[in-house]
């Protein structure tokens, strides 16, 4: 036995002296929502059958937050546990100094992506993460529904507002006692600064902070946009949208009870599933705009990929996230998971418009998509969000109009800034 | 008390003077003594002893997560600073001037003491019952602690998805029985969240307040009792003047350790209302600034004034309730 284990060791020590460059263990972190995980080990099973290294995947809770605590302690840890990590869009300006700079050997592939999203994965010019895939919310509407009472899918939220009171009121009259006008995001959570983000810009009330780091949120058209919103809840929201998140609306909607929802592309695979109500009767378009001459706002989400600088294996980390974000895996990712390629000419792709028929759709919502202002307000994005959206929820909960505390925000937002961001 | 004293002047001066009385078999013990705690002590010096150093430390510095060696110590500024401006207007800075934290305090004194008033109450009345005889007692006994031996993170889930507006059964039996007409946002709403968080609390942790409790009830004599109902007292008053008295000493020890236990609450608000600023507690802020926010040695100052609150509760409530952890009366 003890000869044994001792050949053993000698011969792996043999093999390593022989071939130190051939073979790298890599560690990929990621958020482990079913069809990614196994995406992922499909995607290693052909990084190791290609170069040889191969690839061992952490799971980690699918909550961003979660992720982005965990992630952070490691980071700041220098811990070289981790390779490769999946980073959420807004995370790139937190966790800059952390990673590796990726632009030299992104320089020929980069430009083949949106660049609203290479925008928001570069620090001071520096390529932070590789995107991987993309999300952007969209309006949700039953095609039936505004059949049967002979609408269109509204381009304003005002128009919004009316076709969904009338069809709820009438679907109510006719027997469908727990028909819902609108449902969207609006527990104080990450959720509502994206939907808050997108009733603001959406009605030229701005980005929160701009990209030159200006506080812009206190005027008279962000307050308008926050006060009309308020005006939903209750009306074509129910109260209790209030604690909504993602999946409160998706359950809503999914049950068929809902003529309007504000959601991610996820939502839509899910609402065409077998056990779905609305299966096969709803259609998808850009999100209202304040006015007509006012352009639709999507809040910009996605994934991306980032070398950590605590890596030991640098260059085969940064040849594996290279690998990921390809157009060939993209697309395979598209097909797969229905997961939207970053890769502007996939979403022509003849294959993926065949299988994913709606995300060739997505392409315009991406085209109106607005980030976050984690850019320009750095390490401090999470407490400028958690302020946002606690100011919005205070609001639309009834405690002080949009006007007043929008200005205590502004106050707020400002001290948070001291000198610079 | 005296007599810990006393031991404690006997070790410190054995070494170098021969105290009088002091055989050299209790020197020979108190040495012996000494070296069985070394390891013990090592152990608290670095579990508790040397994080407790850091968050004091950090508390006092600028650190924030991503350059924590790159702390500058700057006094006294994370819990209380002024500054005056060129207009000689005075701008106070801290968390002594935070309201955000002076609501989490508030938070979590409400929070801690109506859940330990009613896990002492419940407690007690399901300690009475099962210290009673009767059939199956083993069964029920084991039975009544499962909502304490499922973990915290698993029972908040079941309860945040039981307690959900849309889906949740909790609202479902409510409508079928007529109470309500649409379902309520249990935890999302600011008027029901503190509830919602109290009820799952009471009842994950009662059957530990019964267990401690009816560990007290069993060493209480039988024959107090049998004498009790010779003479013909009500058992009302038996329980004020016997029993309450003479478990007293247990009771109070589980209370301390249960309010102990309820200022530091963070896994039950974090999985069920993480962002309600109506249940947000001390402990949950003090997270939310270590590692969502990059305030760091901010957060550290909040974990440093909590501890600070606990010890001197934990002292305070060992001297005014006369508590012996030994199980006796003083």
């Amino acid at each position: 036995m003890k000869f044994t284990s001792m050949f053993i060791g000698a011969l792996t020590g043999a093999t390593m002296l022989c071939s130190p460059a051939l073979s790298a263990e890599l560690k990929f972190v990621t958020g482990a929502t079913g069809a990614d995980i196994e995406f992922a080990q499909k995607t290693f099973a052909a990084f190791e059958k290609a170069t040889g290294n191969k690839v061992t995947i952490v799971p980690m809770p699918s909550s961003t937050t979660d992720q982005f605590g965990q992630y952070k302690l490691w980071l700041a840890a220098g811990s070289s546990d981790i390779d490769v990590y999946m980073t959420d869009v807004i995370w790139a300006p937190q966790l800059a100094d952390q990673f590796v700079d990726l632009t030299d050997a992104s320089k020929d592939v980069i430009k083949a992506h949106f660049p609203s999203i290479v925008e928001s994965q570069t620090v001071n010019g520096k390529v932070v993460a590789l995107p991987y895939f993309t999300d952007a919310p969209a309006l949700y509407y039953r095609k039936d529904l505004l059949d049967k009472y002979g609408k269109k899918a509204p381009a304003t939220w005002d128009d919004l507002a009316t076709i969904a009171k009338e069809i709820q009121d009438k679907e109510r009259a006719a027997g469908n006692k727990d028909m819902q006008g609108f449902v969207f995001q609006g527990n104080a959570y990450e959720g509502l600064t994206c939907d808050a983000l997108e009733w603001v810009k959406s009605s030229g009330g701005g980005q929160i902070v701009e990209a030159d780091g200006s506080i812009s949120i206190n005027n008279p058209k962000a307050a308008a946009a926050i006060e009309r919103a308020k005006s939903w809840v209750g009306s074509i929201s129910p109260a209790g949208v209030l604690g909504y998140q993602e999946e409160d609306s998706r359950g809503i909607w999914q049950t068929g009870n809902a003529v309007f929802m504000r959601n991610w592309p996820y939502a839509y695979g899910l609402g065409n599933s077998a056990d779905s109500k609305v299966k096969n009767q709803f259609g998808v378009v850009p999100l209202p705009a304040g006015s007509a001459s006012d352009k639709s706002a999507a809040t910009l989400g996605g994934w991306n990929l980032a070398v950590s600088k605590y890596s030991k294996n640098q260059k085969e980390a940064i040849q594996l996230a290279l690998f990921m974000a390809s157009a060939e895996n993209q697309k395979a990712n598209a097909l797969f998971a229905s997961h939207l390629p970053t890769i502007v000419a996939l979403y022509d792709d003849a294959d993926i418009a065949a299988k994913q028929p709606i995300i060739p759709q997505w392409k315009n919502v991406f085209l109106n998509a607005v980030p976050r202002p984690s850019a320009p307000t750095k390490v401090k994005y999470n407490e400028v969000s958690s302020l946002f959206w606690n100011a919005v929820h205070d609001t639309m909960s009834g405690k002080g109009s949009a006007k007043d505390n929008l200005e205590v925000l502004e106050a707020k937002i400002t001290k948070l800034k001291g000198a610079n961001w | 008390m005296t007599s810990q004293n006393l031991n404690v002047t006997d070790a410190r001066n054995a070494p170098t003077v021969k105290v009088l009385g002091t055989s050299e078999l209790t020197q020979e013990r108190l040495r012996a003594a000494m070296w069985f705690l070394v390891p013990m002590l090592l152990v608290l010096a670095v579990v508790a002893g040397w994080p407790l150093y850091r968050t004091i430390y950090f508390s006092l510095t600028n650190a924030s997560l991503t350059s924590l060696s790159g702390a500058t110590f700057v006094g006294f500024d994370n819990y209380y600073s002024s500054t005056t401006l060129k207009s000689g207007k005075v701008l106070y800075d801290g968390i002594l001037v935070d309201s955000d934290w002076w609501n989490a305090v508030w938070n979590t004194i409400r929070f801690s003491v109506v859940s330990v008033v009613l896990e002492a109450f419940f407690g007690m009345i399901v300690a009475l019952f099962l210290n009673a005889d009767f059939k199956g007692r083993g069964i029920v006994r084991a039975a009544i602690l499962v909502p304490w031996a499922i973990p915290t993170i698993v029972s908040a889930k079941m309860w945040s998805w039981m307690l959900n507006d849309q889906f949740g059964i909790i609202n479902d039996v409510l409508k079928r029985l007529g109470f309500i007409e649409k379902g309520i946002a249990w935890t999302a709403s600011d008027a029901t969240a503190m509830l919602a968080v109290l009820v799952v609390d009471v009842w994950k942790t009662t059957p530990f307040m019964a267990l401690l409790i009816l560990a007290g009830l069993q060493q209480i004599p039988k024959d107090i009792y049998e004498a009790a109902d010779v003479d013909g007292v009500h058992p009302v008053k038996q329980f004020f003047r016997i029993t309450l008295p003479l478990v007293r000493p247990a009771l109070m020890v589980a209370i301390i350790f249960r309010m102990l236990d309820a200022m530091r609450i963070f896994d039950l608000i974090y999985v069920l209302t993480p962002n309600s600023s109506s249940t947000k507690t001390i402990s949950v802020l003090a997270k939310e600034n270590l590692f969502d926010f990059d305030k760091f040695a901010y957060g550290s100052a909040e974990s440093t004034v909590l501890f600070l609150i606990i010890a001197v509760m934990a002292a305070l409530y060992i001297w005014l309730g006369k508590v012996r952890f030994d199980g006796g009366d003083r």
